[in-house]
């Protein structure tokens, strides 16, 4: 393993107390060391945002606390869920008395141990609603959308929840805006080598060098399709025609285009990959309203990279605008 | 051979739990690299050791070391298997909370217990490639082997083989639930890793208490 790591058991400590150095200024450490909340939180009479997950995917999902953004972030293992107290205590330092918004991933451990941590924060009287974001298309086919994966479009979910909780607004709007976020978006993955946990010391699934898989899991869950490496311009093309049908997207439509590395693929080629995807989406009629570019949400040192595409509406555009401030994105309007 | 034992030995129950998944730590690792991310026995151990370490040094109810173990599974292991088996030790340990002694009656209500804790959170049934392929079966051999007028120490024994046939049921299954379920048909082939840990906490539970029988 070429890694910059101490002892492989700890690196989600070690990575923690570095991120609280680094970013004194957004993140603080709560008395849950598997918590971090924004530095403002709880912010009074207002919805709190709190999400949480597995390491190994920064920046998220620490990395999108902060002003108008996420309140507080449970902290898993590389991989692994956080458990049932970590979900219950950032809740509890998310709350700001109007209750609190848990916008998670659609994966087995989060729902359990945020159901439990539901049931804990009952017992306070704190009021936690969710949203389990399940953008990934390959995940499962479009009847069982249910089952579907939670990747990276899950960071525009945040944003817009964050967006949405900053304007004073309920519980429940900030619930229907995040769901409506998710709702209006679809993310496809392409993996081109494998990754490995720390703590394991080996990859535990192969893509040969010449290959790729399409439509690879954020923790290297098998795609739909593996092949011989495309160009990038091939590949854009393959990941805009497999996600524009699912919502579908058509003539006209506004969109936010979000294309993510998986932590190994060098930011240069992030942009020569975009460059088709704005080039094919326009083709079709689509507009790219906001695009982000860059490692939003990455899997440890994966080669390859997730497109995910948001279906705008007038509220989700004033809510993609809002200013924000966290590690993974800070934007402000231009005066 | 005794037909109970005391229930102020929980520190002998829960040490041979640990015991068990320590001693397992790289072969559910190895068992989970097949069709899961290969941290399953990792994870697990990280708990399990940990629990030893809030374990007291004297004697303990049974009831107080399961809840124990179960509070630091929730608090500290998280992924699928921290709130499963968290759930699964602390409602074990609520079955028992009182008794002055463990009674194949009373060991059957513990069962009962977990097992409904855990379907209380997932909804996973037989055939499904999980922990509930080891669980189920293993609480129905308990069961019908107490009905059928067997000794404590004979359920018990019941109970840890036929846990270990419900767990290499689940080699010829494809996963319909948790991460390997994404893998399809290509889940067939491989042990379920909960499937397994839970094999191996039965039979080190089953161990543990026919070893207090003096079985």
């Amino acid at each position: 393993m070429q890694r910059l790591i101490n002892d492989p058991n700890l690196v989600v400590e070690d990575m923690l107390k570095g991120f609280v150095k680094a970013h004194p200024d957004l993140v603080t450490v709560t008395d849950n060391p598997r918590v971090l909340k924004y530095v403002g939180a709880p912010v009074p009479n207002k919805v709190g945002v709190v999400t949480g997950g597995g390491s190994g995917h920064k920046p998220a999902f620490i990395g999108y606390l902060g002003r108008n953004m996420v309140d507080a972030v449970a902290v898993g293992e590389v991989f692994s869920s956080p458990s049932a107290k970590a979900f219950y205590d950032a809740f509890k330092a998310a709350d700001g008395g109007k209750g609190v918004a848990c916008l998670y991933g659609n994966y087995a451990g989060d729902n359990m141990n945020v159901k439990m941590a539901i049931r804990m924060a009952a017992k306070d009287g704190i009021e936690v609603k969710t949203v389990v974001a399940n953008d990934d298309v390959p995940s499962a086919p479009k009847t069982e959308r249910e089952k579907r994966r939670g990747v990276a479009g899950e960071v525009l979910m945040w944003k817009v929840g964050g967006a949405k909780a900053s304007s004073g607004a309920s519980l429940d709007e900030v619930i229907a805006a995040a769901q409506k976020a998710i709702d209006n978006t679809r993310s496809i993955g392409v993996g081109l080598t494998p990754c490995t946990i720390p703590a394991v010391g080996h990859p535990n699934f192969t893509i040969e060098p010449g290959k790729m898989e399409l439509g690879i899991g954020h923790h290297g869950e098998p795609g739909i399709q593996v092949t011989d490496l495309k160009s990038a311009d091939e590949v854009a093309a393959m990941m805009v025609d497999t996600i524009l049908p699912d919502l579908p997207f058509g003539k006209g439509d506004e969109v936010v285009a979000l294309l993510s590395g998986l932590g190994a693929t060098p930011v240069m080629e992030l942009y020569i990959v975009y460059n088709k995807v704005e080039e094919l989406l326009a083709a079709q009629g689509i507009s790219v309203y906001k695009p982000y570019v860059g490692n939003f949400f990455t899997s440890l040192e994966m080669m390859g990279v997730t497109l995910t595409v948001m279906k705008l509406d007038a509220e989700l555009k004033s809510l993609i605008d809002l200013d924000a401030e966290s590690m993974g994105i800070t934007q402000f309007k231009r005066a | 051979m005794s037909e109970s034992f005391s229930s102020s030995e929980g520190r002998t129950i829960v040490l041979a739990l640990i015991r068990a998944i320590q001693d397992n730590a790289a072969y559910l690792s190895d068992i989970d690299g097949a069709i899961g991310d290969g941290d399953h026995g990792i994870n697990m151990n990280k708990g399990f050791t940990l629990a030893e370490k809030n374990l007291s040094g004297g004697p303990v109810a049974l009831a107080d070391a399961l809840d124990g173990l179960g509070d630091t599974l929730l608090t500290d292991i998280g992924g699928s298997m921290g709130p499963l088996y968290g759930m699964f030790f602390q409602e074990m340990g609520g079955a028992c909370r009182g008794e002055e002694t463990i009674t194949p009656q009373v060991f059957q209500a513990m069962l009962t217990a977990g097992l409904e804790a855990i379907q209380s959170l997932g909804d996973a049934k037989v055939g499904d490639k999980t922990l509930i392929d080891t669980l189920v079966p293993a609480r129905e051999a308990f069961a019908a082997s107490v009905g059928a007028g067997d000794d404590f120490a004979t359920a018990l024994q019941k109970m840890a083989d036929a846990a270990e046939r419900g767990k290499e049921s689940t080699r010829d299954l494809v996963a319909k639930i948790g991460r390997a379920s994404r893998l399809g048909e290509r889940s067939r082939g491989h042990l379920d890793p909960g499937a397994t840990s839970c094999w191996i906490l039965l039979r080190a539970l089953a161990e543990a208490s026919r070893g207090l029988l003096g079985a």
